[in-house]
């Protein structure tokens, strides 16, 4: 019912950028962050994060899975059965990650070894299939499309601090660019930040933070 | 035989799912609340990974390989499907947890109340996808292939109840009001990764 309303309110011409759909991009950022508040597509986020290159290309790699998926699925919306939508949804979602996949084999390869597996994982990553979910079985293409880009930003978002500080702070560099050598002066990286458990105490950190200033609090 | 429990302990304890890869963090994180619930997955996650990741060894050894269509005729020698690795084991996993469903609803309702709610949440569990894929970039045989599929749904399992049973005692603890909850979980997991780096180096 409520898509129905929607609908035919969209249908009074409404603009490309309105107020509700730019707050599709940037409730992500914020509010509604895929990795801080939704708790989604941790993995990768954990994973890629130890240096900035790869965050950054996993980032963009998201990004384009989610939009283009966001939408293929919100065009078949009405004619996927129910009960074997989550196939339809993964069958979708892998066929863009192996042109992505193909696509940085060929062009970025030493980052695609880098990335190894979790290239293939964005097929199970949550913040795909949950946003196919939440999102683009219940509404049209061109808000699912920017729903996904603002997903993917706000993933991408979490990736690049998660990322800056455990380059910076681990191997004192940033985009592999030794900055503390720079300005004439020694650090010595502190591996630990590279460790995994560096990085889940770094994301708890981001969540404290953002916590902090946005006023959100669990209950346990 | 020692080769067989070495990379069943590699699996279990060094190349832990959860603390060196971070695969299915997801529902590692959202199933963790109570230590009941949290074994019930971790059982599912067990016999997933021990079943699909054998299927999809003799998947990638027979048909996806370059030159693994050889036992077809000599005209498919030049074959090379890897492209279709992807889709392929997604939809492996996924059919096999859809007639684990099933069948274990058919057959045993009693262990279906338990387990049935997480299979379907396992197709999407990216530590079963992983597993296939990590399977697929080491040079493992077929006996390898299985010991590694349980040993590494066993880690899973063992660090998902290891977390719930502190998560649960957590209730207890004044956390800062911005850290509770899931803040408070990272900082959790990364202080138990580092307990499990001490099995680093461990072999038999």
């Amino acid at each position: 019912m409520s898509t129905e309303v929607a609908d035919v309110v969209e249908k009074k011409a409404e603009p490309l950028f309105s107020k509700k759909n730019k707050k599709l991009i940037t409730n992500p950022l914020d509010i509604d962050n895929p990795i801080t508040v939704q708790v989604l597509g941790i993995c990768s986020a954990l994973a890629v994060t130890t240096q900035m290159k790869p965050a950054l290309v996993m980032a963009i790699a998201l990004t384009v899975v989610t939009a283009s998926s966001n939408v293929l699925i919100s065009l078949m919306r009405n004619s996927i059965p129910s009960r074997i939508r989550i196939i339809v949804q993964l069958a979708v979602v892998s066929l863009w990650v192996i042109l992505v996949d193909q696509i940085l084999k060929a062009y970025v390869y030493d980052v695609w070894k880098q990335l190894s597996v979790f290239v293939g994982l964005i097929i199970t990553n949550c913040i795909v299939m949950g946003r196919l979910e939440a999102y683009a079985m219940g509404n049209k293409p061109w808000p699912s499309l920017l729903d996904g880009l603002g997903n993917g930003f706000g993933y991408g978002m979490i990736l690049l601090i998660v990322a800056f500080f455990r380059e910076l702070l681990g191997s004192g560099a940033i985009f592999g660019f030794k900055v503390f050598d720079a300005v004439g002066l020694h650090y010595q990286g502190n591996g630990l930040l590279l460790l995994p458990a560096g990085a889940c105490i770094i994301v708890g950190v981001v969540i404290w933070v953002q916590r902090s200033i946005n006023g959100y609090r669990e209950s346990h | 035989m020692e080769n067989l429990i070495n990379i069943g302990v590699r699996s279990i304890f060094i190349d832990n799912m959860i603390f060196a890869y971070f695969l299915g963090m997801c529902s590692f994180l959202a199933i963790s609340k109570k230590v009941k619930t949290a074994f019930g997955l971790g059982v599912a996650v067990i016999f997933v990974l021990g079943v699909t990741v054998p299927i999809n060894w003799l998947i990638q050894n027979y048909v996806l390989n370059e030159g693994a269509l050889a036992w077809l005729g000599t005209d498919f020698k030049t074959i090379d499907l890897n492209f279709l690795q992807f889709i392929v084991f997604i939809s492996v996993i996924a059919a096999v947890v859809q007639l684990t469903e099933m069948a274990v609803e058919k057959f045993s309702p009693a262990l279906y109340g338990t387990l049935g709610i997480f299979l379907p949440l396992i197709a999407v569990n990216c530590a079963i996808l992983g597993g296939a894929l990590f399977m697929v970039g080491r040079p493992y045989d077929l006996a390898e292939a299985s010991v590694f599929g349980v040993g590494s749904g066993i880690g899973w399992m063992l660090a998902i109840v290891a977390l719930a049973g502190v998560r649960e005692k957590m209730k207890y603890s004044n956390v800062p009001g911005p850290l509770r909850g899931l803040g408070i979980t990272f900082i959790l997991v990364g202080l138990m990764s580092l307990g499990f780096l001490s099995f680093l180096g461990f072999s038999l």
